[in-house]
């Protein structure tokens, strides 16, 4: 069975990737799973300085989802390649470094200076966090700064760019074909859709940040409309997100049209899903008769 | 920290909705501070979709006991367990209270369901340290007393025990504290711990508290339940660095 996929020139052992945000640095979520069992472990999003976050409350959960606005708490690139990179060097499996920024050459300047990261072996841009301002989103939801964040990173580095996409915007695809036309190795899609709580006695938002992004089994089928939507329209992988708990949710990801896809809130609940998933893919594969997982991409019928 | 499955071995109301669950899960059991927590998954399903984190309560041997109220989906399934169940746990999570010499006198003030990991810090303080037990409640039912040594009462409205709430119950009883090296152990609402916190600044008595926040893993990836911190810039997770924190170090 040939449970591999490729990603640009990154070669995944099977297609689960660990979502960014969703596994810190690895070494919390390390003690509960074997991470050399996972296709790629998604770093939580670095910029080029330390952020603290937002303040409480961060996270709701919501109807078969969760709300959060963590504000891309993080260490900053330095403190990342010194205290974080080390410890993520021992295991078997592609690290994906995510980065998050305010300006384009912050986000060409995180790429550069983490390109010489060995154990970096791909970089996920966050041109789409929906829970500060300096996150990305304003990036995320024009066409032009799109295309110029992926030329520009990509010519700051020799390692595959995927550009992650907001949901949040009419026309998915055609973000995806820009990052097509300039180079970029792969999309992720989708990131979180933008949500809100009220306390109805308080009537105040429940969220200090009032918005959040959306994540969970609730956002699975627009994440996979958003998937089947590039996947028509445009040929680099796709990386499917959103809602994945289980090996049949992944499973149906990669029919419409996912190349690979990343598990995220799951890791909360059950922070061995991936390899469990892993395992499901391995039976579901057997069964069907399938020798390629890759095989499975894109083979929807309509 | 560990995933487990925990048969349930008893599941009894305290009184107004306060339940306490008894499961057997050795391999957290013998791991198990007082004042940490479990994060329990209450359904199979996807709805409700998170675990949910529950002080240690006690722990008997082999077995672990939680103390929960039901404000919600997630604790209203919870209250459906029948005996022989098996539950999904994840613990024991978090930084519990410290035990040490410090001091001669454990003080323990417990809001409503605050009292909940005071059972197994009780039964972990050496003998020869003095117990008291401040708990307080709006009323006479909301007043938990389960497994707690010497428990002086107040009730908001009068109902059972001081009139007012425990930190004017602690007020009123100061010189019984007095003379001795005290540390004061906290759980309960928000502004209940900020009272404590006057309080044992007041008289320059150290003091732990519990915290509390929303949270979603419970062990520190997600980064969804920060505390300000008070002695550095930043914050601490109360997942991971609490729940259980000396009140030097964060901002109630």
């Amino acid at each position: 069975m040939d449970l591999s996929v490729q990603i640009g020139s990154m070669r995944l052992k099977n297609p689960v990737m660990l979502a960014s945000g969703t596994v810190g640095y690895g070494n919390e979520i390390s003690n509960l799973t074997d991470l050399n069992k996972i296709g790629a472990v998604i770093t939580k999003s670095v910029s080029l300085k330390p952020r603290k976050g937002n303040p409480p409350q961060r996270i709701v959960e919501t109807s078969s989802g969760m709300l959060n606005a963590i504000g891309l708490a993080n260490v900053g690139v330095e403190e990342f390649i010194k205290t974080k990179v080390p410890f993520l060097k021992q295991f078997d499996t592609n690290i994906v470094c995510n980065i998050a920024a305010s300006s384009i050459e912050e986000y060409v300047e995180c790429t550069r200076i983490l390109s010489a990261e060995d154990v970096i072996k791909a970089f996920e841009i966050n041109i789409s966090c929906p829970n500060v301002r300096e996150g990305g989103l304003i990036f995320g939801h024009d066409l032009r700064a799109v295309g110029e964040i992926t030329r520009k990173v990509k010519a700051a580095t020799d390692k595959p760019v995927i550009i992650k996409l907001s949901p949040n915007v009419p026309d998915i695809a055609s973000y995806a074909r820009v990052v097509s036309e300039e180079g970029g190795d792969a999309v992720s899609a989708i990131n979180t859709l933008v949500g809100t709580s009220f306390n109805i006695y308080t009537r105040k938002p429940k969220l200090f940040n009032v918005t959040g992004g959306l994540s969970g089994p609730a956002i699975k089928p627009v994440a996979l409309a958003k998937v089947l939507e590039i996947k028509r329209q445009v040929k680099i992988p796709i990386i499917g997100i959103g809602g994945i708990m289980t090996w049949q949710d992944a499973a149906e990801f990669m029919i419409v049209g996912a190349t690979a896809f990343e598990i995220g809130t799951v890791n909360f609940v059950n922070p061995n899903a991936g390899v469990e998933i892993a395992a499901g893919l391995v039976e579901y594969c057997r069964k069907m008769g399938i020798k390629k997982i890759s095989d499975l991409t894109g083979s929807y019928i309509i | 920290m560990i995933i487990a499955n925990a048969e349930v071995l008893q599941l009894i109301e305290l009184g107004n909705a306060v339940f306490l669950l008894k499961v057997h899960c050795p391999e957290i059991a013998r791991e198990a501070q007082p004042g940490q927590f479990c994060n329990v998954k209450v359904s199979d399903s996807n709805f409700p979709l998170l675990r949910r984190p529950f002080s240690i309560c006690d722990v008997d041997g082999d077995s672990l006991s939680f103390m929960f109220n039901v404000p919600g989906e997630g604790t209203k399934t919870l209250s459906h367990k029948k005996v022989g169940e098996v539950l999904d746990i994840l613990g024991p999570l978090g930084n519990g209270f410290k035990i040490s010499d410090d001091y001669e006198c454990a003080v323990f003030v417990a809001g409503g369901l605050g009292s909940a990991p005071f059972p197994f810090l009780t039964k972990a303080m050496p003998e020869e340290k003095k117990i008291y037990s401040f708990v307080g409640g709006r009323s006479s039912g909301d007043v938990i007393t389960y497994g707690m040594k010497n428990a002086i009462i107040s009730t908001d409205d009068g109902s059972k025990g001081f009139k007012g709430n425990v930190v004017e119950l602690l007020e009123a009883n100061k010189a019984i504290l007095d003379g001795a090296k005290i540390k004061v152990f906290a759980c309960g609402p928000t502004p209940m711990l900020r009272a404590v916190k006057d309080f044992c600044m007041k008289y320059g008595y150290n003091c732990e508290v519990s915290t509390e926040c929303a949270m979603a893993c419970g062990f520190g990836i997600c980064q969804g339940c920060p505390i300000q911190a008070l002695d550095k810039d930043g914050y601490y997770l109360v997942c991971k660095d609490g729940p259980v924190f000396d009140i030097r170090k964060v901002v109630i």
